[in-house]
């Protein structure tokens, strides 16, 4: 039990998939401008993580074992795949979430967020229930991630900030410094 | 689409429309690991053969593709060269393709080189999707190679492993750690919105005085 949580812990914030390892970065700095929609795109990824985890634990098992250097290739199809399914059920279960999400949904496939969750359990040889934990607490440290940004890039809508470093430039300082936060977690593996 | 000659199909990438610095694509591997000049420059010429391999077959089979499948076909296509490249740097460099670790299989969804087959090799012959997509991959180990001169630089005071800055500078440890890569790039983005600027209301201003000389 204590291994299971220590993996969550570890995925959520100390290695923290946006904010240490730098994946996701495009729905990061996308769709980090207002808080409702990066909680919704939070929710969404965290979803596809945790149904990735299950496929990739079935790939690796069944499949993989045979043909080794089908890997990468297996894992993009079966993730492109599996977006386009929940993008069909969504539609038919609830169109108004549909709707809400609009764009977002599709684009999760290109997210490197969850090829990257599919590599690093495969390297780090996750069984069925550690990969499960393992993707919801990346998925909770994405949505963290994206809802910290979001507040803060709401808050500096307001102030006044010189124009050249008005867009990107300033969203990748204020992403530097909650980087900088998040490495004093890091503090909790010794602690534990 | 505007015809272009092939030297703007080339350069158009390296600068005007730099993948990274001017287009913000592919972020993750530019922050992720341009720690060390060495791994920037294994990274940047991996997703450069990617992204040539991947145009030239696109192009070649342009016509056969039903539009319906395009985006799976080029994303498998990719991640065929993505092996290839993957295995290619096990076998000569261990110790770079140990370091960059995932994020060489992570080459498969860098927006870049996706968006190069949609945007251009899928409607154009294979001379100049070529010539793009060297541009392009130009403009992207470039991009990588100024990330990893800056943070190597300040952060272990060397240069491609060569100690540059004498033995008692003090390394800025953060700028190899990921706050470093954020910050780093911020800085540079922020330099070249204000060169942009500058540039701009420079020829706002000539060509007010034109106006005036004309009146």
């Amino acid at each position: 039990m204590g291994e299971l949580a220590w993996i969550f812990l570890s995925a959520a914030v100390i290695n923290n998939f946006t904010l240490a390892l730098f994946l996701g970065l495009c729905p990061f700095m996308g769709v980090s401008g207002k808080l409702d929609t990066s909680l919704r795109m939070g929710a969404a990824n965290t979803f596809v993580l945790t149904i990735t985890s299950l496929c990739v634990w079935a790939l690796n098992t069944y499949v993989l074992p045979h043909a080794p250097y089908l890997q990468l290739i297996s894992f993009i199809v079966v993730i492109a795949s599996l977006v386009q399914i929940v993008e069909m059920a969504i539609r038919k279960l609830s169109p108004t979430l549909f709707r809400e999400m609009g764009i977002f949904l599709p684009l999760i496939t290109t997210n490197c967020a969850i090829l990257g969750l599919a590599i690093f359990q495969t390297n780090r040889g996750y069984g069925f229930l550690e990969g499960i934990v393992f993707a919801l607490g990346a998925g909770v440290g994405l949505t963290l991630a994206l809802v910290l940004m979001a507040s803060i890039r709401e808050m500096s809508e307001l102030a006044d900030v010189p124009e050249a470093a008005r867009g990107l430039g300033l969203v990748l300082i204020i992403a530097g410094s909650l980087s900088m936060a998040f490495m004093g977690f890091a503090g909790l593996l010794s602690a534990s | 689409m505007k015809k272009t000659t092939p030297k703007q199909d080339l350069l158009r990438g390296v600068w005007r429309e730099n993948p990274v610095l001017v287009q913000a694509l592919g972020l993750c591997p530019t922050l992720a690991v341009t720690n060390t000049v060495a791994n920037s420059l294994a990274m940047g010429l991996a997703t450069f053969f990617v992204l040539m391999g991947s145009s030239f077959l696109v192009s070649s089979f342009r016509r056969w593709v039903p539009r319906e499948v395009r985006i799976s076909t080029y994303i498998l296509i990719i991640a065929t060269f993505v092996t290839v490249a993957d295995m290619t740097l096990a076998a000569v460099v261990p110790d770079i393709h140990k370091a960059l670790g995932a994020f060489i299989a992570l080459i498969v969804v860098n927006c870049i080189i996706l968006g190069r087959q949609e945007a251009f090799a899928s409607r154009n012959p294979v001379g100049r999707s070529l010539l793009d997509a060297a541009g392009t991959g130009a403009g992207f180990v470039i991009s990588l190679l100024l990330m990893g001169g800056i943070r190597e630089v300040l952060g272990q005071g060397t240069f491609l492993g060569v100690p540059l800055l004498g033995p008692h500078y003090e390394p800025w440890v953060i700028m190899i750690l990921p706050p470093g890569g954020f910050l780093t790039l911020g800085v540079i983005l922020l330099a070249i919105s204000a060169i942009e600027r500058r540039r701009a209301s420079r020829a706002e201003r000539a060509a007010a005085g034109t106006m005036r000389r004309a009146a």
